[in-house]
């Protein structure tokens, strides 16, 4: 690959820190036992303190205690589990609820759980990505056991208001869980101050290693197992622990700073403000203000989101776009179809993620880089000014 | 590094030749449609003497098989004949691109279909079409393979995704598979009218849902 490439993706995954790497090392070469009972052998006893020692930073970020948090191979099972794990451990098959613009990994889930006799109520968002609430409040029923709303999304940014959410739904008495993969660290979310009780997080958003997640669980919250095995985890995970991600993540936690947020955050600003200046015919997708820091989606209409990217590519940006022509399935993004844009807003998207690696000149390059892109794919296309009368 | 593109479709990808327009075309087709992502248009020049495409300009709205098939398209059409022009098939197609990824069949075929419209649109045009052909049902099921269903990003019939058409006097009712408030549903049923509507002997068509 190329050194001077400009990476882009950092909701796909991010690069890993090299402090992160560090800090996992000894875990692979010098204390790479399980995590043994405080009865068994020495390097065993290290292990498990090592494993503790990491759920509690994680834990403590979300002002948690440390039994509140659950060790996952990753936000997609962590989601799998808040789900299935909640909706498996009732008496009866119970009802429950998420939005139109969840992951594929609650989406499926709660498909699955359809398919499996449970009934499920998909909430629509408005044009901005802002799950609508009366609708939301409207579709609570009797046996409605959990609702799963995400934090902010993984397409378009918009944050939802999950402190209002939380707090209607415990007087209700209903569980709540947030997939907040794409805010972890980024926007606090605070465990003694909104009364959820389930929250996905993951390290692969945050400069950590790949495969491990963890999934926030209130106490006195219950869920099954849907990992069996042994006993591991306060036995609702089984599976080996995965002890040096578990301290990646942790060192990932501690690195994330406020200014490093705040960067990101005008990193983002600065690449909207200058597309929207200086391409005609763009739409930002999501909200503008209650928007995730690291996040920037925008269409630029009459042009197609592979052609973009393949362009950008080869000009050395790494960019996602929610076009059908760029993913396997060929399905437009169900995202910017569920805020009510139509086919071509979703061939035309481009999603602009940053991270910790990214800096002014990366936004200068690429918004350079676009415009010459855009315009010449615009020469071509038959929508739009420029194309046909 | 491992492209799915060939060098060739991204050479063409990136200089594609005869983009644009041309006045006072002689034929002109529009295929494939923004909501499956992609979409070509083609225009076209023929000498009534020699039956020679003379001139082709195309534009596109889609990814790099579609810019590049389109490309390719109009290179291998101008100067041939239309009779030699109608028999290009998709697969010469990819085959001068040096290949094309299999699951982008459906944008690069979108090229192949055009330069065939544009070329039935000149006839019909100019008279050539030596009699009105009536439209029966093989006829209907013909144009219908025009239609992209954009879950698979195949054709409807291909994917069966009409499940009955009746025909009765001037009127065409075609089924579809989809449910109305489907996402797609609109989109289908725009493109459907769109292919059946201006045959001579139809009057109405109605599309309905599951």
């Amino acid at each position: 690959m190329n050194k001077d490439m400009v990476y882009l993706d950092n909701s796909a995954v991010t690069r890993i820190d090299e402090e992160v790497l560090k800090a996992m090392k000894p875990y692979f070469f010098d204390t790479y036992a399980v995590a043994t009972s405080e009865f068994a052998y020495t390097m065993g006893i290290e292990a498990k303190d090592a494993l503790e020692e990491a759920r509690a930073t994680i834990a403590d970020s979300l002002n948690a205690d440390t039994e509140e948090l659950i060790f996952t191979s990753g936000a997609t099972e962590s989601n799998n589990l808040a789900l299935k794990g909640v909706m498996y451990n009732q008496k009866e098959k119970g009802h429950l609820i998420i939005s139109d613009i969840e992951d594929f990994s609650v989406l499926n889930s709660a498909k699955k759980l359809e398919k499996q006799g449970y009934e499920v109520s998909y909430i629509s968002v408005d044009e901005k990505g802002k799950v609508n609430i009366e609708e939301l409040k409207e579709s609570v029923r009797d046996d409605t056991v959990l609702v799963s709303i995400q934090h902010a999304n993984q397409e378009i940014g918009t944050v939802q208001n999950i402190k209002e959410i939380a707090e209607y739904l415990e007087d209700k008495d209903i569980l709540f869980h947030t997939d907040a993969t794409h805010t972890f660290k980024r926007i606090p979310i605070d465990t003694q101050e909104v009364p959820v009780d389930l929250i996905t997080i993951s390290a692969h958003t945050i400069h950590g290693p790949r495969g491990i997640g963890a999934l926030y669980k209130r106490k006195g919250v219950k869920i099954e197992k849907i990992m069996d095995g042994g006993f591991q985890e306060d036995n609702l995970r089984a599976g080996l622990e995965n002890i040096p991600s578990a301290v990646g993540f942790a060192k990932a936690v501690e690195l994330i700073t406020e200014e490093e947020n705040e960067k990101i955050k005008s990193l983002r600003d600065t690449l909207i403000e200058k597309v929207e200046e200086q391409i005609e015919d763009v739409t930002l997708n999501g909200s503008r203000e209650d928007r995730s820091p690291q996040n920037a989606n925008i269409t630029f209409h009459y042009v197609e989101g592979e052609s973009i990217t393949l362009h950008l590519d080869m000009r050395g940006f790494a960019v996602s776009t929610g076009s059908a022509c760029f993913s396997k399935s060929l399905e437009a993004s169900h995202v910017i179809l569920g805020i009510g844009g139509d086919h071509e807003r979703a061939h035309g998207s481009i999603r602009f993620t940053f991270s910790r690696y990214n800096t002014k000149e990366d936004v200068n390059k690429i918004v350079e880089a676009i415009k010459d892109v855009v315009e010449n794919l615009r020469e071509i296309s038959p929508l739009g000014k420029k194309g046909s009368e | 590094m491992s492209s799915p593109y060939s060098d060739k479709v991204i050479e063409y990808f990136q200089n594609p030749k005869n983009v644009g327009e041309l006045e006072d075309p002689d034929g002109i087709a529009k295929e494939g449609s923004p909501a499956c992502g992609d979409m070509v248009q083609l225009h076209l020049k023929v000498d009534e003497d020699t039956q020679k495409i003379t001139d082709i300009k195309f534009r596109s709205y889609g990814c790099a098989s579609n810019i590049a098939t389109g490309s390719i398209i109009t290179e291998m059409a101008k100067g041939s004949t239309i009779e030699n022009a109608k028999d290009i098939t998709w697969q010469e197609a990819a085959d001068e691109l040096g290949g094309l990824p299999a699951v982008k069949n459906h944008c690069s075929v979108l090229a192949v279909d055009a330069l065939k419209e544009a070329i039935r649109d000149y006839e019909e045009k100019h008279g050539l079409v030596k009699e009105k052909v009536p439209t029966t049902m093989e006829v209907v099921k013909e144009r219908l393979k025009h239609v992209m269903n954009p879950i698979h990003g195949l054709d409807v019939i291909k994917t069966n995704l009409i499940e009955d058409i009746e025909m009765k006097d001037k009127t065409i009712i075609v089924q579809v598979d989809l449910a109305e408030d489907h996402q797609f549903a609109p989109v289908v049923k725009e493109d459907i009218k769109e292919k059946l509507e201006p045959r001579w002997d139809i009057e109405e068509v109605i599309v309905k849902y599951k």
